[in-house]
């Protein structure tokens, strides 16, 4: 509670005391009206304030001229029957309570997303003289190196240069298995150093650094106004003065008409407090405030499990997307060659993977690559004599004495070696050692872990139409979808290609359409989609820039959770609206009717107000989405 | 040119209050105030002072809304 919140409480507390005292209290007439004056003005003297500045400033129709309004005729109309003060000072007392509630949780929440959001580095550790100093990261320069101690944040995105360690990331990436890392490998700014001490050499600057890029990101968010957001505010700028209208004409036609045409009488007090019911319903409050308190607490929520929406209009957009796209390479799968399988004739699975790691060992292509990797341990490179490479084909090599041939199958034809074909998809490498076929490895690209579950629940959370867009060939594309179990592909696509496939499901007005790539090469397609989702984006610009959501890392079941974080936080939105309309409108037709008294009035503008900021505070909780 | 600035307001009409007003001060191009991160971000029009019209920002928003606060 901040000072102003712990003033207005003791208000309220002196003010409900007071009040409950003067029941009490055997005295009549002026007296009595002078005694409940007293907590009267103590709870509401700084809205009679506003209300007289707002007339001044030609600002009439605000809350605080409406409760005015409303709390000054409940207590003349009491003035003049002798009869019930405590209803005004309830009304005031209530208003209060609610606004003090609202505050309250606001800052509540305003603290909850800045600390789940808190990852900005404070300083930067550098050597000068000899001796650790800290400086504001501000002032780091490319190029610097800089230290980062056991329990400190890394400030600035870099390279390892000595020292290794474990990471924790869960504050970028919601994943809370620490990462461990290793001189030579990147590191990212906003990862919390667990174990050793790193010495770091800085690539970026910090305010290109990956935290900085992503408070920024954050912080700008709820700038960009959802559709929900636009209605509202255009819904109160409507509504008070259309209450107020409704409450003069309901004050004086009906008497007028009673007196005039019906020859009753005109009853005007009754009236007059029907039309000040309507004044103490009329504040637009609870859905002023929930509606964009729910986003906040929705985009802070994302933030908080790795995935970053840029604006509340994204959240809304993202909740109803019925179509997604995913770019293959590096989204559904790992974008890694990895030896799916391996062949083999007589010779034994381990060593005709060691042969052909061997004969490949001078070359630096990710094939050759990813084969040393399925062997395991490194290669011992005087084994091998005699390299030849026959490009296009594959390399001949001569490995413990023996001729060792590694290629494709024109290779195996060139040396005039019978070999078999292979039913897999993928690039397959024929082996022959000297002279005979030993069968044959294949290499591709492997499905992500959870791809498959990640496609299955997106139908189960209501998309529609799953589409994979690729540049590989029509076989792996085929083979891909099939596994993940996708609707449509489209394969060899360029990159062009790939804008042109969105825009021409976009002209099928399916709903809304999500994209979600890698941000390597598909910015345009990012853009160009409804929403475009960036995966794995930590350290990438490119993608930060140009999607509306960004994945912090890069599993697929990322993508899930930020639908149903989008559809959680709408469906809260939804709530609000309706619940706080409805039951608006309902207490305005009970009062219009006489039906409802002023208690039910304050219950209608306050109660309303804190159901619909507790149901907001909802959206937070994302965590077992 | 585009500047963001620190304000605090205590309800949220009031915020769209304050963003009507500085969207109607003369120099601005366009303004959002958001009640949750409790900032205003402000894009001048090409030519203006920012200083010059901020403080004409800051009146009008008082005017709305008494109680609040632009924090240049």
């Amino acid at each position: 509670m901040n000072k102003k919140q712990k003033k207005m409480l003791i208000r309220i507390l002196a003010a409900a005391a007071l009040m409950i005292l003067m029941n009490f209290l055997p005295v009549r007439g002026l007296v009595r009206f002078l005694l409940y004056l007293v907590p009267y003005l103590i709870i509401g003297y700084d809205i009679l304030i506003k209300a007289g500045k707002g007339i001044r400033n030609r600002q009439v129709f605000d809350e605080n001229f409406l409760m005015a309004v409303a709390t000054v005729g409940a207590m003349a109309l009491a003035v003049y029957q002798d009869g019930d003060y405590t209803e005004a000072i309830a009304v005031m007392l209530f208003y209060q309570v609610g606004e003090w509630f609202q505050s309250y949780a606001v800052g509540r929440s305003r603290r909850n997303i800045s600390e789940l959001m808190d990852i900005r580095p404070d300083y930067a550790n550098v050597e000068q003289d000899g001796s650790l100093v800290q400086v504001d990261p501000d002032e780091v320069e490319i190029g610097d190196i800089i230290f980062v101690q056991p329990g400190e944040k890394i400030p600035i995105d870099g390279v390892v240069v000595e020292g290794s360690s474990s990471l924790n990331t869960s504050a970028l990436t919601g994943e809370s298995v620490p990462r461990s890392t290793e001189p030579g490998e990147e590191v990212i700014s906003g990862c919390i150093n667990l174990t050793g001490v790193l010495k770091i050499r800085t690539t970026k600057e910090f305010g290109e650094s990956t935290v900085s890029k992503i408070l920024d990101l954050v912080e700008n968010a709820s700038s960009r106004k959802s559709k929900s957001e636009d209605f509202i505010s255009k819904f109160a700028r409507v509504y008070t003065p259309f209450v107020c209208y409704s409450a003069l004409a309901l004050a004086f036609l009906p008497p007028l008409v009673r007196m005039g045409l019906m020859g009753l009488p005109a009853d005007l007090g009754d009236w007059v407090y029907r039309a000040l019911t309507f004044l103490v319903i009329s504040c637009p409050c609870a859905l002023v405030v929930s509606i964009p308190l729910s986003f906040f607490a929705g985009i802070g929520g994302a933030g908080n499990a790795g995935v970053l929406v840029k604006g509340s209009n994204y959240l809304e957009t993202l909740s109803q997307v019925k179509c997604v796209v995913f770019d293959k390479t590096g989204t559904l799968t790992q974008g890694v060659f990895e030896v799916n399988a391996v062949h083999h004739n007589k010779m034994e699975r381990e060593k005709l993977l060691e042969y052909a790691a061997l004969a490949e060992s001078a070359s630096s292509h990710p094939i050759s690559k990813s084969l040393q990797k399925a062997c395991g341990s490194p290669v011992d490179r005087s084994r091998v004599t005699d390299i030849q490479e026959i490009s296009g084909n594959g390399v001949t090599a001569c490995v413990d004495g023996h001729r060792v041939a590694a290629g494709n199958a024109k290779l195996m034809k060139r040396l005039q070696i019978e070999y078999r074909e292979c039913h897999h998809t993928g690039t397959i490498i024929h082996m022959a050692i000297d002279g005979a076929y030993a069968g044959h490895i294949v290499i591709s690209d492997m499905i992500k872990p959870h791809a498959k579950e990640a496609v299955e629940a997106l139908r189960v959370s209501g998309v529609t139409r799953t589409v994979m867009l690729t540049g590989d060939t029509e076989s792996v594309a085929g083979q891909v979808a099939a596994e993940l179990g996708i609707d449509e592909v489209y394969s060899e696509l360029l990159p062009e290609g790939k804008v042109e496939k969105v825009e021409e499901l976009l002209e099928r007005k399916e709903g809304k359409l999500a994209f979600v790539g890698d941000g390597i090469n598909d910015a345009p397609v990012l853009s160009r989609a409804d929403i475009g989702i960036a995966m794995g984006a930590m350290g990438s610009d490119a993608a930060i820039e140009a999607a509306d959501v960004v994945l912090m890392d890069d599993d697929p079941l990322k993508i899930v959770k930020a639908v149903r974080i989008s559809r959680k936080c709408l469906r809260i939105v939804h709530e609000n609206i309706w619940f706080a309309i409805g039951i608006k409108a309902a207490c305005l037709l009970l009062g219009a009717l006489g039906i409802a008294n002023m208690w039910l009035a304050v219950f209608a503008d306050v109660g309303v107000m804190v159901l619909a900021v507790l149901n907001a505070v909802r959206a937070l909780f994302v965590k077992k989405l | 040119m585009k500047k963001t600035y620190k304000i605090d307001v205590d309800c949220a009409n009031c915020a769209n209050k304050m963003e009507d007003a500085a969207r109607k001060t003369n120099g601005v191009k366009n303004a959002t105030v958001n009640f949750m991160t409790l900032k205003m971000s402000v894009e001048f029009e090409d030519g203006q002072d920012p200083k010059a019209v901020m403080q004409e920002v800051r009146a009008n928003c008082k005017k709305v809304e008494d109680d609040c606060e632009v924090f240049l």
